[in-house]
C-alpha cells in the first residue's frame, strides 16, 4: 500500500518534471526577444574621429537585412538598433543605458572602440546584458571570470603582436627593432605585446617612437628610427600613417624588415596608394579574407560576400577591410542566434556564444576557426604571417596561435 | 590720446552689457524649474534620470564658462581641460586611494581653481582671440598628459580608470541613478545660488566693470589682474566639480572623453543659453546633450551636418540664445497681465 503510493507520488513527480521540462525547452524569452522578432543593441562612431568605422555598423545593417529578407533567423526577424557615440565614452554610456532601458534590447553586439566599450562593460555585466563581439583588439576582453557577460571577437593586438615576436625570435635574433606606434590604447597594447612576446630579448627594441593621431605626417619620427640603427621597422599604425611610413621609407632609402600591423595590412587602402614597388618584401598577418586582393576573386566565401555586397549594401567599397569585418562577426552573430533556438535569454546567448566548435565565416582565412568555451572568450586566436610580392599578399608559413603564454600582462 | 591706447588694450568680446536683474530668474519662475527638476525623477526611468544628472553636469560647467566669460569677459576654449583633472581627481582619489566620493568634491574644486588661477597668470598677457587660442592649446594638451608613462600607474593611461558607482546613503529606498542625480541637484543648485551671490558681489561688479571697460575698471581702483585671474580660478573650480561629478556619473574616465570636442561644446552650449545669463546654462547643456540625438535620429550618416543646420537656425533665428527667448517671453506675458 504504502509502495503504491509512494509510486504514484513518484509518477506525479515525473509527471510534473516532465512537463515544466518541456515548457522549458518550449519558449523562453528575455527582454528583447519574442516570436516575431530579436532586437539587438549596437553603439559605432557614425560621427567625429573615428567615423570611418561608420562602415561597419552599416554593413551589419545589411546583413541583418539579408537574413530578414531570407526569412529570418528561426523564423524571427533581427531588429538592429544602432546608435552614434562619436568615440566618446560618456556618449557610450548614455547610448548602451538607452539601448538596455529604453529600447530594451536582448545583447548588446559589436560596440566599437576600447575606451567606449571599457566605459560600459561594468553596467552591462552589472545588468546582465551580453555584449558580445566588441569591435576591439584589446587583450581585456577575454576574461570571463570577472566579466562573464563580455566576449571580443577578433584577435587582440597582443597576440598578434606576439606572432610577430616568435617569428623575428627565430628568423632574426640579432635584429635590432625600431617601433613607431600609434599612441593610445590601440598602440600601447601592441607594443606591450611586443615586448611581452619578446620577453628576455626585449632588448632587441632599440628605439619606440610614438605619434599622435592628429600629426599631420610622421616624416621627422621616421627619420629618428633609422638613427637609431634599427634593421627592423614594426610600424604599429592605422591605414594613413601606415601608407605614409611606407612611402617614407622608399624616399629615404631605408630597407629595414618592415612588419605592418594587420590593422593596415590593405592593398587597396594602404599598399596601392603607398606604391606597390615601394611595398615589396612587407610582412604582415592576416586572419581574413582581404577584399581588394585578387586571389579570393574565385572564393566560394568571397562570392557570397561579394553578392551580399551587390544586392544589399551596393554603396559599400569591397576594398574597405570594415566591411570583410561587418560581415564576418555579423554572421558569427547570427550562428549564435541559430543556436539559441527558442530560448532567447540573455543567459542562453552567452551559454551559445560560448560554445562555438569550427565555426567558418566566409571571410576567415582557409583554416582559421572560432571555437569558444566557458573559460574561452576569445573567439579569434590565430592568424597566418604573409609576405607582398607583386600585388597581393602571399600567405606563408602555418597559421598560428598568438597564445604564447597564458599569462598576459593584465592578469 | 587715450583712445589710441584703448585701441591697443582692449579686447573686443562680443558680449552685451547684462543688467544684474536680468542675469537670474524671477523667483516665481526659478520655484517651478526648482519643482520640475524635484519631481520629475520620481516618474521616469533610470535612463532617463542619468540623462537629467548629465544635464545638470554639462550644466554646471557651461555655468562655469558663462561667470567667466559672460562674467570677466575672458574667452576660453579650454574648459574640458580642467573638467578632466576635475574627473582624474575624483577617479583617482575613489578608485586608487579609497576615499569617500563626497570629499573628492572639494578637493577636485581646490585643485582646479588653483590650476585655473596659475592657467590666468600667463593669460593675463594676452585677450580675445589670443586667450582663446591659448586655451585651446590647453584643451589638445590635455588628453596627451594624461597619456603619460609616468602618470600611467595613477591615470591608468590610455585605458582610462573604472569608477564605481555610490549607493544611496543611510540606507535610503532609491536607486543609484536617483540617489545621485538628487546629490547633483543639491551641488549644483548651491554653486548656482553662489555664483549669483558673486556676481552681484563686489567681486562681481569688478568682473563686469573689467568685462565693459578694462581701462576704466582700473581707473576706479579695480585690480584687474587678480580679479581676471580670479576669474578664471572660479571658473576652472565649478568645471573641476562638475568633471567630478561627470566621472562618478559616467563611472569611467579615459583621455578620449576629454578632448577639444567638450571644450567645444561647452563653448556651444553658453552661446545657446545666452552669454552671462546663468539661468541660460542649463538650456545650453540641454542642447547639447539633447539636440546630437535628435540629429542622428533625422540621418544618421549625416548627424554631423543635421547638427550644424540645427545649430545655424537658432543661432540665426536667437542670436541672444535662451535669454532672448525668456525676454521675448517675459513681454508676453506682461502684456497679457496688463489685459
Amino acid at each position: 500500500m504504502l509502495s503504491q503510493k509512494l509510486r504514484l507520488a513518484a509518477l506525479a513527480t515525473a509527471v510534473v518534471f516532465f512537463t515544466s521540462g518541456a515548457a522549458l525547452a518550449q519558449k523562453k524569452y528575455d527582454a528583447g526577444a519574442s516570436d516575431t522578432e530579436i532586437k539587438i543593441g549596437n553603439i559605432i562612431p557614425y560621427s567625429g574621429p573615428a567615423s570611418a568605422y561608420g562602415v561597419i555598423g552599416k554593413t551589419e545593417e545589411a546583413y541583418f537585412n539579408k537574413i530578414n529578407a531570407e526569412g529570418g533567423i528561426n523564423g524571427r526577424k533581427i531588429k538592429f538598433i544602432s546608435y552614434d557615440d562619436s568615440y566618446s565614452p560618456p556618449k557610450a554610456v548614455e547610448q548602451a543605458r538607452k539601448l538596455v532601458e529604453s529600447d530594451e534590447v536582448l545583447l548588446i553586439f559589436n560596440s566599437l572602440g576600447t575606451p567606449s566599450n571599457s566605459a560600459i562593460q561594468k553596467y552591462l555585466n552589472a545588468k546582465k546584458v551580453p555584449q558580445l563581439f566588441v569591435a576591439t583588439g584589446a587583450s581585456k576582453w577575454n576574461d570571463p571570470k570577472n566579466f562573464p557577460w563580455t566576449m571580443g571577437w577578433q584577435p587582440s593586438y597582443q597576440s598578434e603582436a606576439h606572432i610577430y615576436a616568435k617569428y623575428l625570435l627565430k628568423e632574426k635574433p640579432e635584429g635590432k627593432i625600431g617601433v613607431l606606434y600609434q599612441n593610445d590604447d590601440f598602440g600601447k597594447d601592441y607594443l606591450n605585446g611586443l615586448k611581452d612576446g619578446l620577453a628576455d630579448k626585449s632588448s632587441m627594441i632599440v628605439a619606440e617612437e610614438g605619434y599622435e593621431t592628429s600629426e599631420p605626417s610622421i616624416d621627422n619620427h621616421i627619420v629618428r628610427l633609422k638613427a637609431s640603427g634599427a634593421d627592423v621597422f614594426i610600424s604599429v599604425t592605422t591605414p594613413k600613417f601606415a601608407a605614409q611610413a611606407i612611402k617614407r621609407l622608399a624616399e629615404i632609402d631605408w630597407h629595414p624588415l618592415h612588419i605592418v600591423s594587420n590593422v593596415s595590412a590593405s592593398v587597396g587602402g594602404v599598399l596601392k596608394p603607398a606604391g606597390f614597388e615601394n611595398s615589396q618584401g612587407i610582412l604582415s598577418s592576416a586572419y581574413a579574407k582581404d577584399g581588394s586582393d585578387p586571389q579570393w576573386d574565385n572564393d566560394p566565401g568571397m562570392k557570397k560576400f561579394y553578392a551580399f555586397l551587390e544586392k544589399y549594401y551596393p554603396e559599400g567599397d569591397r576594398l574597405n577591410a570594415s566591411t570583410v569585418y561587418g560581415y564576418g562577426v555579423a554572421q558569427t552573430l547570427v550562428q549564435v542566434l541559430k543556436q539559441c533556438g527558442d530560448e532567447l535569454t540573455r543567459e542562453n546567448v552567452m551559454k551559445q556564444a560560448a560554445s562555438l566548435n569550427d565555426f567558418e565565416p566566409d571571410t576567415l582565412l582557409p583554416g582559421i576557426k572560432i571555437n569558444t568555451s566557458p573559460t574561452d572568450f576569445a573567439p579569434i586566436k590565430q592568424l597566418q604571417m604573409m609576405r607582398f610580392k607583386g600585388e597581393k599578399w602571399e600567405l606563408f608559413g602555418p597559421i598560428m596561435s598568438g597564445q604564447l603564454n597564458e599569462q598576459s600582462s593584465f592578469q | 590720446m587715450s583712445a589710441a591706447v584703448e585701441e591697443v588694450v582692449t579686447e573686443a568680446p562680443a558680449v552685451e552689457a547684462v543688467p544684474k536683474r536680468a542675469m537670474t530668474l524671477g523667483t516665481g519662475t526659478s520655484l517651478t524649474v526648482l519643482a520640475l527638476l524635484v519631481v520629475a525623477p520620481l516618474f521616469v526611468k533610470n535612463f532617463i534620470i542619468f540623462q537629467m544628472t548629465m544635464l545638470l553636469v554639462y550644466g554646471l560647467a557651461v555655468l562655469a564658462l558663462n561667470i567667466l566669460t559672460g562674467g570677466s569677459g575672458q574667452f576660453s576654449l579650454g574648459q574640458s581641460a580642467f573638467y578632466a583633472i576635475g574627473a582624474y581627481t575624483s577617479a583617482i582619489l575613489m578608485e586608487q586611494y579609497n576615499v569617500n566620493y563626497v570629499l573628492t568634491l572639494p578637493v577636485s574644486g581646490a585643485l582646479c581653481f588653483a590650476a585655473g588661477f596659475l592657467f590666468g597668470q600667463p593669460a593675463l598677457r594676452l585677450s580675445g582671440v589670443y586667450l582663446a587660442l591659448a586655451t585651446f592649446a590647453l584643451a589638445t594638451a590635455m588628453p596627451q598628459l594624461l597619456k603619460l608613462n609616468f602618470l600611467e600607474p595613477w591615470t591608468g593611461g590610455v585605458q582610462g580608470l573604472v569608477v564605481t558607482k555610490p549607493d544611496a546613503p543611510f540606507g535610503l529606498p532609491m536607486s543609484q541613478d536617483m540617489w545621485l542625480y538628487y546629490f547633483t541637484l543639491v551641488i549644483t543648485i548651491a554653486i548656482y545660488i553662489a555664483s549669483v551671490n558673486l556676481l552681484r558681489s563686489r567681486s562681481g561688479r569688478a568682473f563686469m566693470a573689467i568685462r565693459d571697460n578694462e581701462i576704466a575698471a582700473s581707473a576706479m581702483g579695480i585690480d584687474v589682474a587678480l580679479y581676471k585671474t580670479l576669474a578664471f580660478g572660479v571658473s576652472a573650480g565649478i568645471t573641476g566639480v562638475a568633471g567630478s561629478l561627470g566621472a562618478i556619473v559616467v563611472q569611467f574616465v579615459a583621455p578620449d572623453s576629454y578632448t577639444i570636442t567638450l571644450a567645444i561644446a561647452l563653448f556651444l552650449g553658453m552661446v545657446v543659453g545666452g552669454v552671462g545669463w546663468l539661468p541660460g546654462s542649463i538650456v545650453g547643456s540641454a542642447f547639447i546633450i539633447f539636440v546630437p540625438n535628435i540629429a542622428e535620429s533625422i540621418s544618421k550618416g549625416l548627424s554631423g551636418a543635421v547638427f550644424g543646420v540645427l545649430l545655424f537656425l537658432v543661432i540665426f533665428a536667437v542670436p541672444h540664445g535662451a535669454r532672448q527667448v525668456a525676454i521675448v517671453c517675459q513681454q508676453a506675458l506682461a502684456k497679457y497681465k496688463r489685459r
